[in-house]
């Protein structure tokens, strides 16, 4: 008897939906996916919905009270859940919001009307719940995202680097960026993109997130050895990495 | 109030499917009395313009293409306009033309997202595009082609499908190779089949007839399909340079909704494919009107539901530009410019383009290289006003409907105007009682 396919199913929370983009992307180049999965669930591009998942894939960092009730009601009902793109795995770019007071961050957007909605700090989702995997990157790579969708069909869990992208980098003998006085987080951030800004000259913005014990004191020693301004690290820093680096701070702020 | 009709409908859409980002449609019509009709934006708010404040300029254009991704690359393009005009960097000829390329792809994926994905299922009678491949196989495996194709355009041009990484303030950091140049060239010029496909399909696809004449708001150039700088031209009339943008988006706080909304001449406007086509369209393509005249889409065009069919036209304009652009860089590729330098560290500025729903606004204050103030205008914020007058329009003239159906008029309606809810940072969470 031919076996049930997985149900598969999309959830979004605060975030550009950029991630299930390239979830539509990655069916594009290999839509035999759709044959080995079912999907179940997925807003953005669905109106069917369902009630048990085998596997749920998050997108978005959770940003309000009422956000937990619902990854907590997602959690429930699912077997495996994977915190799918930046948003969900660190806090993303929602994360910049921590450094700032929320009040403050509401005034300058809403002015008096700051008051009629609820917005909280950011938290990556594996604050609220237990998460079993996730899929890096601002947005997640397509190819990581397949490589995951079959994992996850054989019963295993996706592979996901913990080396630096460096190591990408010289597998393609890239000229450093750092070498060049150009701004890099390469040497802290999770491999898996291919290193794929520093490959255009852009330098490492860490949207993967950092490697295992990254070694900040000597990135900030590599920026100052080649001329990059403090402060630009600082700034780079907090892009992708500010609830990653700070997580702290945020739990003092929400318990205040 | 008009309608006569003394039933009551009560309608609540909790999270409207096959939209970007979160809304709620809600409507409460009692013995023809319309007392409330709403778009509720329930996305959790983003403080973009509050997070790039302190931010190097330099960052600014990343930080911003994360608004959207689907619109990342028109949130990118205003976004280095808006540094550039700030810090008097005119760029390259080449530049502008790759950035229009980058534009066009994104232009051509989100319709083509829009019009298969997001609307055909309502007017085939299916939940989504899912129980298509099998009823219509033809008609997906066209859109996932058409859709692979534009993607690879904004991949070859910005390093990247989703959130441009190469384009910077005053160039490109990177240039595609010239084989990847002629390599879509050649492809864009065999999926003109799959265009002329299009036309066809949905030819002979009925949409809802209702008509809400309002105000028209596009950008305009002289002697193009303007998606890039150009000024803000209205239907009734009047043209404002870019830098008076505020002077017509009027964006205020709406007591009775707590979402701000936009006004200029008259209560709401509208903004998008239906705006620019009523506006701009001599300066369409030549194929681009022989699809509107085949699809029966004339200007002044005043039904909102006909947006969907005004995006199939760009999208044959975007693939014949596209063409011309490629073709004019291919023989030698691109040549390798550095970025221009900026000639002053400190400045304001305003950048617009034309993104798929409609003009896009970024506007900053620099000082000493760091963001000092960020407004952002989407067309979806400025949309809401005029996606709501139509609402209230269209609740007394179909309410002799059964509930399901006027619910899906509704729903058709807001998925006409391609909301781009993630994008409207501006919106407030609103909550009725």
């Amino acid at each position: 008897m031919k076996k049930p396919l997985p149900k598969v199913a999309f959830f979004d929370f605060t975030g550009c939906e950029g991630c299930q983009l390239t979830v539509l992307d990655a069916l594009q180049t290999h839509p035999d996916l759709l044959s080995a999965v079912e999907i179940v669930e997925f807003r953005e591009a669905m109106s069917e919905k369902t009630d048990a998942y085998d596997v749920a894939f998050i997108e978005g960092s959770c940003t309000r009270v009422s956000d937990e009730t619902r990854l907590r009601c997602i959690r429930e009902r699912s077997k495996i859940v994977v915190a799918l793109g930046a948003c969900a795995h660190t806090g993303g770019v929602n994360a910049m919001r921590n450094n700032h007071i929320i009040d403050d961050l509401k005034r300058v957007v809403y002015e008096e009307a700051s008051d009629h909605f609820e917005a909280h700090h950011t938290r990556p989702i594996s604050e609220v719940i237990l998460i079993d995997a996730f899929i890096p990157g601002c947005p997640i790579d397509r190819g990581e995202f397949v490589q995951a969708i079959k994992a996850l069909c054989m019963g295993t869990m996706p592979v996901i680097p913990d080396y630096p992208i460096c190591l990408e980098c010289k597998l393609h003998e890239n000229a450093c960026l750092l070498q060049q006085g150009k701004a890099c987080l390469g040497p802290i951030t999770r491999a898996g993109c291919g290193a794929l800004c520093p490959s255009l000259g852009i330098g490492c913005e860490g949207c993967r997130g950092t490697i295992p014990n990254p070694n900040l004191e000597a990135l900030e020693m590599i920026f100052s050895e080649k001329h990059c301004a403090p402060h630009e690290l600082r700034s780079m820093l907090s892009l992708f990495l500010t609830h990653t680096l700070n997580p702290k701070e945020v739990l003092a702020h929400e318990s205040s | 109030m008009k309608a006569v009709k003394t039933e009551s409908i009560q309608i609540d859409i909790q999270h409207l499917t096959r939209a970007e980002g979160h809304g709620n449609i809600v409507v409460d019509f009692d013995n023809g009395e319309l007392n409330e009709c709403a778009l509720e934006i329930v996305e959790a708010p983003r403080f973009f313009e509050a997070l790039l404040r302190g931010k190097p300029y330099q960052q600014a254009s990343h930080i911003a293409s994360r608004i959207c991704g689907i619109c990342a690359v028109t949130h990118a393009t205003a976004s280095l306009r808006a540094c550039e005009n700030a810090l008097g960097i005119v760029p390259s000829p080449q530049t502008t033309q790759l950035r229009k390329l980058n534009i066009l792809g994104e232009m051509l994926d989100s319709h083509i997202l829009h019009v298969y994905m997001l609307v055909a299922p309502d007017l085939l009678d299916v939940k989504s595009i899912v129980p298509l491949a099998s009823s219509a196989p033809e008609l997906v495996l066209r859109a996932l082609k058409m859709k692979k194709l534009a993607g690879d355009l904004c991949q070859v041009v910005g390093g990247r499908h989703t959130h441009p990484i190469s384009m910077v303030p005053g160039g490109f950091t990177h240039y595609p190779a010239g084989e990847s140049l002629s390599d879509l060239h050649d492809r864009l010029v065999d999926l003109r089949q799959e265009m002329d496909a299009t036309v066809d399909t949905f030819q002979d696809l009925r949409f809802p007839e209702f008509e809400n004449e309002t105000e028209y708001l596009a950008l305009h150039a002289k002697g193009e399909y303007c998606f890039i700088d150009g000024e803000i031209v209205s239907s009734d009339g009047g043209a404002w340079p870019i830098e008076k943008y505020q002077e017509v988006t009027n964006e205020s706080v709406v007591h009775h909704s707590t979402a701000k909304h936009s006004r200029n001449q008259r209560r709401s406007y509208m903004v998008g494919a239906l705006a620019r086509f009523n506006l701009n369209y001599t300066d369409l393509h030549p194929k681009a009107r022989s699809a509107a005249s085949a699809l029966d889409l004339k200007p002044k065009c005043v039904n909102p539901y006909l947006n969907t069919v005004a995006q199939i036209v760009e999208m044959v304009h975007c693939v014949e530009e596209a063409i011309a652009i490629l073709a004019q860089m291919t023989p030698d590729g691109n040549a390798v410019e550095l970025p221009v330098v900026p000639r002053r560290a400190s400045g304001e500025g305003v950048g617009a383009c034309e993104a798929p729903r409609g003009t896009l606004y970024h506007h900053y204050v620099i000082q000493d290289e760091a963001i000092t103030f960020a407004n952002c205008i989407t067309p979806t914020a400025q949309n809401l006003a005029n996606i709501e007058e139509d609402m209230r329009l269209l609740v007394p003239q179909f309410c002799d409907r059964d509930k399901e159906t006027l619910s899906h008029y509704l729903e058709m309606l807001v998925r006409a105007y391609d909301p781009c809810i993630s994008c409207s940072t501006h919106a407030l969470e609103v909550r009725f009682v």
